[in-house]
């Protein structure tokens, strides 16, 4: 929003926004204000995924199905894979972070479309309503995250059709987001900022919202598809009336890899900010990281195929899209050095932000490193649709957003709030998550190479011991929400006063009080050109006392 | 979004302030790119249908290509009649700008009265077989764009009525939104016609 | 160099696979050996990166500077750059050649003309239907180059069971038997939604999808018991879809062939 801070332009403000605690449950155009809405609604549905991710872990602690019927298992996991992607990570990371840190980044006082924005929002707590009451008004879809036709077009229809319906609506939510996001940092720019001066979670969610804008809508068209064929009976997906099931498949996963990168460019943009402030030293090889994530929003469109390796796919296009798919290991593998590098000399506080910002890049490595594996035609056609696969991707969705979600909790609850967070009860929750996130799902590779498949609710006895482990780890997990959960909720109230700029950052949304202003600045917004400007210029180090690793980074 | 009006008293903190530019029409040009995407899903599926599931010899039916003709001729002459339309509104001639706008509504109209013309003289319904299905999806979902485009038309038309109305010579961001959609929407359908009744 | 040996003989000796039972299980195992080297030295040596990191660099009380600034290096962002590539096209190239040393790489519909006419009354392309991509040839190489020719078996997948018909025999069986040594094609089809057919011993997965009938090659070798494994969602039951797969050695399957052959004259 550009509205002035002078007293004309405050007539200009929509005379019915609430103000104090009723805003955040209201119609609000205040950018900070739909970024906490989103942030707020999407831990809620967090704390719901994870209770349906509960359900799964106990129903397998034995090999028998016997703690829910088996349509319900598959019910349960429709919704766990829907909530956690949809209402969690893809809300929480571009929504939540987006809307509050990129007006600030780019240095304007609201989003391009303030408006849309809210109604992006506003979309998602009916749409998530209306997906988690179809589980108790008609039973919920029970055909996977992925609705594979002919399963999704001939088990009950009532809850096929309402997941559609609640998928179509956040996927509206989401490209109205990336329409708001693409408008914001590309137009929006604050005078006197050039693209290559912002920071670099701007950066990331430009790529991002180019993923959104271009693959969404084909999720959407290939839903009202699947949806006439439901309930129309026509057979795009039917075989019996001449349809082809494997064309849902392209379509589908059309979307669903670029979706993957939605989910984590955005964090890889968040690990970005986080780790030159608390290392402070500035982001190592910035233009490359920029010119990675444009890779990858370009390979990542160029992949999808690499999920139906098995479905009968022509094999040129296997190999081609098994090359495509290590590809990506390249750009990414860039960012990854470079925050390694970042991390090298600096002077690190070990905090709790840090700590889960080193746990992501541990976790992401190993998820990336199977994911690559996967890319293989012959390794996946062992493990596809396996337990390796489940591994591979709770390595990276869990291990990393969640990860790099708490961690920005951890880095920016001062600025929401102007309260510090307990350091002790958050070490506690990164000990806690982290040992309890690798017990969960390490051993779950092996369970897939030994031959036991995901979506089961019975499996071989062989198997229980490992799913036991594996489900004292989920338990571990639940727990470790506890310590965070009081942290938050705690602190708002008792914790230590922060101060506006608590770590000394040097980006924008520092440059101001904690917590910011209506219109995000008094007075005219500040100009960053170098948001990662920390540091003791090398030519002023004393050569004598610096060690020889510290030379090393610094390519003398 | 009356922020976005322009206000003299900004000028003083004008460096963050962009209460002079306009970012709306890049925000719907942004949009039909993602509208274009539902499309290209669309259109892709139907020619992997159309490669891979070829149709049982007896439902091959050709399609009658006047009627399609003729919708594509309406179509094309409307989107220069929207053309006019804008231009006589930059001059600040409403009343002409109006006509040329009732002009193109009206064969947009047309086209959705041929259109269903068509639909009820096609030999097949719409589950029928798989070309027959994703017939009517493309053209129903297109259909449903030029409805959709007629009535913000109307919508338009009604707000220039009085020179002091929503949409004048100074604020002609909704028609140039509508026009922008109706060129894409015609645009879309040539490439529906290529490939639904050319190929 | 220790981190470079170390991974490579956690992946030469942690195995972590089951039992191998086909001819290209081997080849399978081969390059999860590569892949887990290769994918255990990357990530001990960033774990270890971090690590020391954070150990080294942490911030001292003592401490109030900054680290130092250093924006880049280009020549080590080009080294890094390289190193992932090279390592990926290397990964790439092997893993095809493997891929092709299991037979992915041979047109499909070949095979089946070879071996469909010869051995099956009704061949299953007779209106022209597509047969869909599969794995593995139909006919491997015998010692004195000739083709040795595959047992054809007709798999259908239903919710939530197999079934196995020898066309040779036309009879149909629950079980899956095979004779070891002899190359295996099975042409598979669902009736009502997809549908995987696994065997993890045999490092082979192939969907079954109605509508289009997919094709599975393969040599057993290893006589034994294993699990067929249903591995696409199919409905409630999809935990429950197992049966299993017997790799004879040739005389008993022969003699079980013959036990259940319906066909008055068995020909050669
Ligand atoms: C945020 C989500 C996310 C991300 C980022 C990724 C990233 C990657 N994924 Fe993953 N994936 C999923 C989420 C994600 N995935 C999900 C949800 C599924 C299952 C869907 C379902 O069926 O339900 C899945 C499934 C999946 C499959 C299909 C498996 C199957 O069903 O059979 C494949 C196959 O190729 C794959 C590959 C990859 C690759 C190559 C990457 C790469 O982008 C990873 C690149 C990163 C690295 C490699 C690490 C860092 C790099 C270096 C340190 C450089 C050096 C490295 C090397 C040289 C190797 N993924
Ligand atoms: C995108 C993010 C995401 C996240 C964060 C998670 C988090 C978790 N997931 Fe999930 N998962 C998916 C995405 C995700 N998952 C997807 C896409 C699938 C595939 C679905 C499909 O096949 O279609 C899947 C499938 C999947 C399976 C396989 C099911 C099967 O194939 O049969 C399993 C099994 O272990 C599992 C486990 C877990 C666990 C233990 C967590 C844990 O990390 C969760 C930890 C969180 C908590 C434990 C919450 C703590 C709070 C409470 C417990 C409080 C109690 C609640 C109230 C009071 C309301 N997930
Ligand atoms: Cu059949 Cu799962
Ligand atoms: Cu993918």
């Amino acid at each position: 929003m550009t509205v002035s801070l002078t007293p004309q332009g405050e007539q200009h403000r929509p005379s019915l926004q609430p103000t104090g605690w009723l805003r955040y449950f209201s119609f609000s155009v205040d950018h900070k204000v739909i970024g906490l809405q989103y942030l707020v609604c999407g831990f809620l549905f967090y704390l719901i995924g994870g209770a349906l991710a509960g359900a799964i872990r106990t129903e397998l602690v034995s090999p028998m199905s016997d703690f829910m019927p088996r349509d319900v298992y598959n019910q349960v996991l429709t919704l766990h894979g829907t909530v956690m992607i949809f209402l969690w990570i893809v809300p929480v990371v571009n929504g939540a972070f987006g809307n509050y840190l990129i007006p600030f980044y780019v240095g304007a006082r609201d989003m391009a479309f303030p408006r849309l924005n809210a109604v992006a929002f506003w979309l998602i707590p009916p749409a998530g309503l209306l997906l988690i009451s179809s589980y108790f008004i008609t039973g919920a879809a029970q055909s996977g995250w992925t609705a594979y036709p002919p399963l999704s077009t001939t088990t009950a229809a009532s809850g096929q059709v309402i997941w559609i319906l609640s998928v179509l609506l956040l996927g509206g939510s989401s490209i109205f987001g990336g329409i708001n996001f693409i408008a914001t940092v590309l137009k929006l720019r604050r005078p006197g900022l050039k693209l290559m001066q912002l920071p670099m979670y701007c950066w990331a969610m430009l790529g991002t919202s180019i993923l959104v804008v271009l693959s969404t809508p084909v999720l959407a068209g290939t839903l009202i598809l699947l949806s006439f064929d439901i309930v129309a009976h026509t057979g795009f997906f039917n075989p019996g009336l001449g349809g082809n099931v494997v064309v849902y498949q392209h379509l589908f996963w059309f979307y669903s890899h670029p979706a993957v990168y939605i989910m984590v460019l955005p964090a890889f943009g968040l690990v970005s900010e986080i780790l030159p402030v608390h290392c402070r030293k500035p982001l190592f090889g910035y233009a490359t990281m920029v010119y990675s994530i444009m890779a990858i929003v370009v390979l990542g469109l160029v992949v999808w195929a690499h999920h139906m390796f098995t479905s009968g796919t022509p094999p040129w296009m296997r190999l081609f899209f098994t090359i495509a798919t290590a590809f990506i290991a390249v750009p990414t593998g860039i960012k990854f050095f470079n925050w390694l590098a970042t991390l090298w000399g600096g002077r690190i506080a070990l905090n709790s932000a840090v700590l889960f910002s080193c746990g992501f890049i541990i976790n992401f490595v190993l998820g990336g490193i199977t994911g690559v594996a996967l890319a293989q035609v012959p390794f996946d056609v062992h493990v596809h649709d396996t337990y390796f696969v489940v591994a591979h991707f709770h390595y990276i969705v869990y291990g990393g957003t969640v990860f790099v979600i708490f961690a920005s909790i951890y880095h920016w609850y001062p600025k929401v709030t102007g309260r510090m967070l307990n350091e002790t009860l958050g070490r506690l929750h990164f000990l806690l998550t982290f040992i309890g996130f690798n017990l969960c799902f390490a051993p779950q590779h092996w369970l897939g190479l030994n031959g036991m498949p995901r979506r089961v609710a019975e499996y071989d006895p062989q198997f229980a011991f490992i799913n036991q482990l594996s489900s004292a780890g989920a338990l571990l997990m639940a727990i470790s929400t506890l310590p965070f959960l009081w942290n938050v909720v705690d602190s708002a109230f008792r914790g230590e006063i922060a101060g506006d700029n608590p770590w000394n950052a040097l980006t924008p949304e520092w440059l101001t009080s904690s917590p910011p202003p209506v219109e995000n600045w008094e007075g005219e917004a500040p100009l960053v050109h170098e948001p990662y400007g920390y540091g003791v210029p090398i030519d002023q180090i004393d050569l004598a006392a610096a060690s020889g690793s510290d030379l090393w980074s610094s390519g003398k | 979004m009356t922020s976005l009006k322009p206000s003299s008293t900004d000028v003083a903190s004008s460096a963050t302030d962009h209460a002079h530019q306009d970012h709306r029409m890049f925000g719907v040009a942004t949009f039909l790119v993602a509208d274009a995407m539902t499309f290209a899903g669309f259109f892709a599926a139907y020619l992997t249908f159309h490669a891979v599931n070829p149709l049982q010899p007896d439902a091959i039916y050709e399609l009658e290509l006047p009627l399609p003709i003729l919708n594509t001729v309406l179509l094309l002459v409307s989107s220069a009649t929207f053309h006019k339309a804008g231009q006589n509104l930059r001059k600040g001639a409403n009343q002409v700008c109006r006509q040329w706008l009732m002009l193109t509504a009206v064969l947009g109209l047309a086209f959705l009265v041929s259109q269903m013309v068509e639909y009820f003289t096609l030999p097949f319904g719409l589950t029928d077989n798989l070309f027959a299905s994703t017939f009517y999806a493309l053209t129903g979902f297109h259909g449903l764009h030029v409805t959709l485009g007629a009535l913000m038309i109307l919508i338009v038309w009604w707000q220039c009525r009085t020179p002091a109305g929503r949409v004048t010579s100074e604020n002609q961001f909704p028609l140039e939104a509508v026009e922008l959609y109706w060129h894409f929407v015609d645009g879309i359908w040539v490439v529906l016609f290529l490939i639904l009744y050319l190929i | 160099m220790i981190l470079v040996l170390g991974g490579l003989w956690i992946g030469q000796n942690v195995n972590l696979l089951p039992a191998d039972a086909s001819a290209n299980a081997p080849v399978y195992d081969e390059l999860f050996r590569v892949l887990f080297s290769i994918g255990t030295i990357l990530f001990i040596g960033i774990v270890g990166l971090v690590i020391f990191s954070l150990i080294r660099f942490r911030r001292r009380p003592s401490q109030r500077g900054d680290g130092l600034a250093i924006e880049g290096n280009l020549p080590l962002e080009i080294f890094w750059t390289a190193v992932p590539a090279i390592v990926v096209l290397f990964v790439g190239l092997y893993s095809y050649d493997i891929y092709d040393r299991m037979g992915g790489m041979t047109p499909l519909n070949h095979g089946m003309d070879h071996s469909a006419p010869m051995h099956d009354p009704s061949p299953p392309d007779e209106n022209g239907e597509r047969v869909w991509g599969g794995i593995g040839t139909s006919s491997i190489q015998a010692k004195d180059g000739g083709a040795i020719a595959a047992v054809p078996i007709e798999v259908t997948a239903m919710q939530f069971a197999f079934l196995f018909r020898y066309p040779q025999g036309d009879f149909i069986s629950g079980e899956l038997h095979v004779p070891a040594g002899k190359p295996v094609s099975l042409r598979m089809e669902a009736k009502d939604v997809i549908h995987a057919f696994w065997v993890p011993e045999f490092r082979l997965k192939q969907d079954v999808i109605p509508g289009q009938p997919t094709v599975l090659n393969f040599t057993p070798t290893r006589p034994g018991t294993y699990p067929i494994v249903c591995a696409e969602l199919c409905g409630p039951y999809h935990g429950g879809m197992r049966s299993s797969v017997v790799v004879d050695d040739p005389e008993s399957y022969e003699a079980w062939f013959n036990a259940n052959n319906t066909l008055e004259v068995a020909d050669a």
